[in-house]
């Protein structure tokens, strides 16, 4: 699979990364690269082998419904690069 | 008294306990090396100050009878560590400044057991890198020279260059690493030290910045088979805050050190036999084989015939998972937020605060990883991808656990050669190369160890890696330390302190 | 409005399929010990893992699990033993981890069905698709100031059940009773609380039109968390008839996201928020898949209360009630127990009628909740007890109701303080009888010979009763004497 550069910016997007224009080109030979090289699986047949969802071979654990954390938004609050009284701030969101 | 940075762990805890020296003359020889040698910038954020405070606290404890298992017992801890109050940065621009306001249970773990922490040791940028130098806070510098170029700067390996530096520098008597591909064992393999990734599930996630839930998992790179041990009994345990951890009980992993190998079945797996790897890594492999075959064990050729899909499986698992680990990194609620375009009051929109943010606070390994991970999970790539690549995941499992039929342990090089030179860094897929011994066994969870065996040609450190079964890490230093003994490895580098 | 729709061109069928995310009842979040409480000051009810600080990570909540079981069995469903959490991967300012967790792929209940009442008496069975867990997000607040938006992530994190209809529904009408369904039956199991305007229930409504007899499905639209049941209405009404407009002008239908304006009783297109939706899920590799014994869904299920639809019907078989009066009755489940309290052991069409009408009547004109009521169950049982002992005549019942409802008394007590005691008695109704009669002859010839002029007579023995002449008793007596 060769990567474009359509594909580099549409991965960007996806991503939220803002990419240079000038580094769109190399971008899209290293991505073509690495992709190159993991398509060698499709060489391995995996008919009938079940995708692995965790090499922990156990079930979800689940804790009681209690409430033991929050309610301390200085621990949460306290590397906001902006903050306005207990709020986050952002830049507008436009709905 | 200036040489207490050289010593073992283990050593140190004897001296301490015999009233030799105490914690805060151990530590501040750590601290006076850490200054000698901080230009091989293993270190981003060294804390002295507190590790002497947290020496004398060690030392008035040890008066009142306390025997903390790592207790005043210096240490450096990877930065991918949350701690709390101390600057934690993955070695990433995106999170400078970024105090947390809690504890990773591993460190956690360590601070309950007495230990000292010097600072925050240089990593590849959320760990992704086996060289070292993808660190936001510069390169770290291997403290091995090659006798063939003695001039150049070599690298620690990745991604826990920073720990492999420091301890075989002497800058701690330990460290802490993670492991996601290879992390700890490749760049201890480069150091000439040694390092351990536990089974997935043996040390706590939670409070470690992620890079791939599913592969990464803690570990302790020391200068001995018992140091990993005496560091992984405090390290592990079963934390309910991660539900990936695993809820059994931590043994005593030095118990079984010294009962040699008589007996034992080592696996030699055909498949790590690979197309130009140097003579001398395959001679020191088959050499550390006869040793345990001298020792008693029984050698025996295994097949792990997925072997080489593990590296391409792993490069559509742990970059998938990055790519959405690393989405909370968007500067919203800690650290660096770009600044509004020249000449602007402020953004025109989020999204263009998030894109900016994130295109200026990542580095470039990183965002390929990312713009990588989007990619095989974007719609229409999925199965393609991602889906494929857990399959083949499970052939890898597979192929472990019908080894594990047959032996007990496997032996295998760590890396397929030495240390190489910063500015002769191999690029793209050819760098991934240097895990393709590390990864199958990351991907099956299993256990892993390296242990250095011998010097390259160039007088370069070159290790060997043993696998073993799932939480068995008791019979894995077990192993690994008949290994140890056999090989006698002595060797210093140039820029121990 | 009807299921369909007349156009220029002919009739359009109106095709609905619904999403609806309703809050679990919990104490604490889907993967987090923050509380659930609602109206707390900002950032108050976040845990570390809920602002997604590096490191942190999720741990499943079994309440939440138990709740989303609960409702699927409360729905007739199929419950899945085993469920995977998957992260839907998009950016937005209140997400903070850059996804959600949620289920796409093995979603914890699979399909059941909802039977939705309609006003005509007709009832239809909805097939519903899957209920799975997710998180909620938290929440934006753009107009504190002019160039920065406020995030407050106290909701992000709390489980939400989203629970997907087949497009089974047709019309504006089956659109608003089945969420009024759906409501009434997670309210009865207490898993969901129900209330929507603080955004505990909320539709994604999805809706289609295509020519009558046709059967392939039209594009659809999706408007997004539609809080209300009268909204709901509106939206599937707009909609439509916008669809049509759009068919019958030779143009095409969008398949869009639009967004309901509850001020112009529109929707519009939210085209702004469209762009590349590219979820990218996968499963959670923080979290194992959930596997649940059968033992653990057997145990919920024997815990299920009666729900809406065996509740009317008991109450149809048990009470002698109309299919009508039942349904209003289970509405909800406070009404049904009002009123069992109310009719137990007594005239239960009598409490059937009082707890409609007078009693939501005049809750309804003083804007007060049930729960609220100035007069209990228990006490509207003691009048209900008055009429039907002849204590009070149904006429007297409505003033001493009105009292009670006033002043929170006892039935019994306002008919003894004010004296309203009915007169049964025969021996002092006849005397009074006998006295009118004696005093007027003539009118008694009169009546003797019309029969319609014996209501003077009645008249006259509840004014010289002070109107506590029991009616019957008095209509007897006068038919005896007057012939
Ligand atoms: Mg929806
Ligand atoms: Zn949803």
């Amino acid at each position: 699979m060769s990567i474009t550069r359509e594909t580099v910016e549409q991965a960007a997007r996806l991503a939220r990364l803002t990419v240079a224009e000038e580094d769109k080109d190399r971008l899209a030979g290293e991505l073509s690269a690495i992709l190159g090289f993991v398509e060698q699986l499709d060489a391995i047949n995996t008919d009938d082998v079940e995708p692995l969802t965790s090499v922990v071979g156990a079930t979800a654990r689940m804790r009681k419904d209690a409430v033991n954390a929050g309610d301390y938004p200085e621990r949460v609050l306290a590397n906001a690069p902006d903050r306005v009284t207990d709020f986050y701030a952002v830049p507008k969101v436009v709905e | 008294m200036s040489e207490l940075n050289r010593l073992t762990i283990a050593e140190a805890q004897k001296g301490m306990a015999e009233g030799k020296f105490s914690s805060v003359e151990l530590t501040q020889s750590c601290v006076d090396a850490m200054q000698a040698r901080a230009d091989l910038g293993a270190y981003i954020t060294p804390t002295p100050d507190a590790a002497l405070e947290a020496a004398a606290e060690a030392d008035k404890k040890r008066a009142s009878g306390d025997e903390g298992a790592l207790l005043g017992i210096p240490l450096g801890i990877k930065d991918l560590f949350c701690t709390e109050g101390v600057q934690t940065t993955a070695a990433s621009r995106i999170l400078q400044g970024f105090k947390p306001t809690y504890e990773s249970t591993v460190t956690s773990n360590l601070l309950r057991d007495g230990a000292v922490f010097l600072g925050k040791l240089n990593l590849d940028e959320f760990a992704m890198g086996s060289s070292n130098t993808t660190s936001y806070y510069g390169n770290v510098v291997n403290p091995w020279q090659s006798s063939d170029k003695p001039d150049m700067a070599l690298v620690p390996g990745g991604s826990s260059g920073g720990s492999a530096s420091a301890v075989a520098a002497r800058l701690c008597l330990g460290a802490t690493g993670t492991d996601t591909g290879g992390s700890i064992r490749q760049p201890a393999a480069f150091c000439g030290i040694t390092g351990l990734k536990p089974t997935y599930g043996r040390c706590s996630r939670w409070g470690v910045v992620a890079f791939a839930s599913s592969l990464d998992q803690a570990g302790p790179m020391a200068r001995s088979v018992e140091d990993c041990g005496i560091m992984l009994g405090s390290m592990a345990g079963y934390d309910p805050m991660d539900t990936t951890s695993v809820d059994t009980a931590v043994p005593d992993y030095t118990a079984e050190l010294g009962a040699g190998v008589k007996g034992l079945k080592i696996g030699i797996p055909r498949e790590y036999r690979v197309e130009g790897m140097p003579e001398e890594v395959e001679k020191l492999w088959m050499e550390t084989a006869d040793q345990l075959r001298d020792q008693g064990a029984e050698i025996i050729d295994i097949s792990l015939p997925h072997t080489h899909s593990a590296l391409p499986a792993y490069y559509i698992v742990a970059p998938a998972e990055a790519s959405s680990n690393l989405a909370r990194y968007d500067g919203v609620r800690y650290g660096y937020r770009a600044d509004a375009p020249e000449g602007l009051p402020e953004f025109s929109s989020l999204e263009e605060m998030y894109a900016t943010t994130r295109g200026e606070g990542f580095g470039q390994e990183v965002q390929r990883r990312i713009m990588i991970g989007a990619y095989v999970l974007s719609a229409g790539f999925y199965d393609a991808y991602y889906n494929k690549a857990r399959r083949v995941r499970s052939l890898i499992a597979r192929d472990f656990t019908e080894a594990f039929g047959q032996v007990d342990a496997i032996l295998t090089p760590t890396t397929p050669s030495p240390a190489f030179g910063i500015t002769e860094e191999p690029s793209g897929v050819e760098m991934y190369m240097n895990d393709v011994f590390t990864v199958p066994a990351s991907m099956a969870g299993i256990p892993g160890i390296s242990v250095p065996v011998g010097l390259s040609k160039d007088g370069l450190p070159l290790g060997v890696q043993l696998l073993g079964k799932p939480f068995e890490e008791v019979g894995l230093l077990r192993v690994a330390q008949a290994v140890e003994n056999a090989a006698g490895f002595t060797a210093t580098p140039q820029l121990m302190a | 409005m009807a299921q369909t729709i007349k156009g220029q061109t002919g009739e359009w069928e109106i095709v609905i399929g619904m999403e609806v995310h309703a809050q679990v009842l919990s104490e604490s979040k889907l993967f987090s010990g923050a509380s659930t409480t609602f109206g707390k000051a900002p950032n108050h009810n976040v845990a570390l893992v809920d602002a997604a600080l590096p490191g942190m990570l999720p741990v499943l909540n079994e309440e939440c699990v138990r709740q989303a079981v609960r409702s699927g069995l409360g729905i007739k469903a199929e419950i899945n033993l085993y469920s995977v959490f998957d992260r839907k991967n998009y950016f937005y300012a209140d997400l903070p981890q850059g996804y959600q967790i949620s289920q796409l792929y093995h979603p914890i209940v699979g399909e059941g069905e909802l039977t939705i009442d309609m006003e005509d008496g007709e009832s239809r069975v909805i097939g519903i698709e899957r209920i799975h867990l997710e998180q909620d997000a938290g929440k934006s607040i753009h107009d504190q100031d002019p160039h920065r938006s406020f995030i407050d992530l106290n909701r992000t994190g709390v489980a939400l059940m989203e629970i997907v209809s087949k497009p089974d529904l047709r019309g504006g009408d089956e659109a608003s009773a089945y969420m009024t369904k759906l409501r009434s039956i997670l309210r009865y199991l207490g898993t969901c609380d129900g209330n929507m305007e603080q955004g505990s229930m909320r539709a994604d409504v999805n809706v289609s039109v295509r020519p009558v007899g046709s059967t392939e499905l039209g594009t659809r639209t999706e408007t997004k968390n539609v809080n209300s049941v009268r909204f709901i209405r509106q939206t599937v009404e707009y909609e439509a008839r916008r669809q049509v407009e759009v068919l019958e002008s030779g143009g095409t239908v969008v398949q869009e996201t639009r967004l309901y304006d509850p001020a112009k009783g529109e929707t519009r297109s939210m085209r702004s928020k469209e762009e590349a939706h590219d979820y990218r899920y996968f499963p959670d590799p923080d979290l194992l898949p959930l596997q649940l014994d059968q033992a653990f869904v057997d145990a919920i299920a024997s815990d299920i209360p009666e729900l809406p639809d065996e509740k009317r019907a008991r109450f149809e078989a048990e009470y002698g009630l109309s299919t009508y009066d039942a349904g209003v009755l289970v509405a909800e489940k406070e009404t049904g127990d009002f009123f069992e309290a109310v009719a137990k052991g007594r005239d239960a069409k009598l409490a059937a009628n009082w707890v409609m009408g007078e009693l939501f009547g005049a809750l309804n004109k003083a804007g007060v909740e049930l729960a609220n009521s100035p007069v209990s169950a228990d006490a509207l049982g003691g009048l209900i007890e008055a009429i039907a002992s002849d204590t009070i005549s149904g006429r007297t019942a409505k003033d001493v109701f009105a009292t009670m409802f006033e002043t929170g008394k006892s039935a019994d007590t306002i008919i003894d303080e004010q004296g309203l005691k009915q007169i049964s008695d025969e021996g002092s109704i006849e005397a009074a009888l006998d006295e009118i009669i004696a005093a007027n002859p003539a009118q008694v010839e009169k009546a003797k010979e019309n029969p319609k002029l014996k209501g003077w007579f009645v008249g006259q023995v509840m004014k010289a009763t002070g109107g506590q002449a029991n009616p019957g008793v008095v209509n007897k007596l006068i038919n005896q004497k007057l012939g």
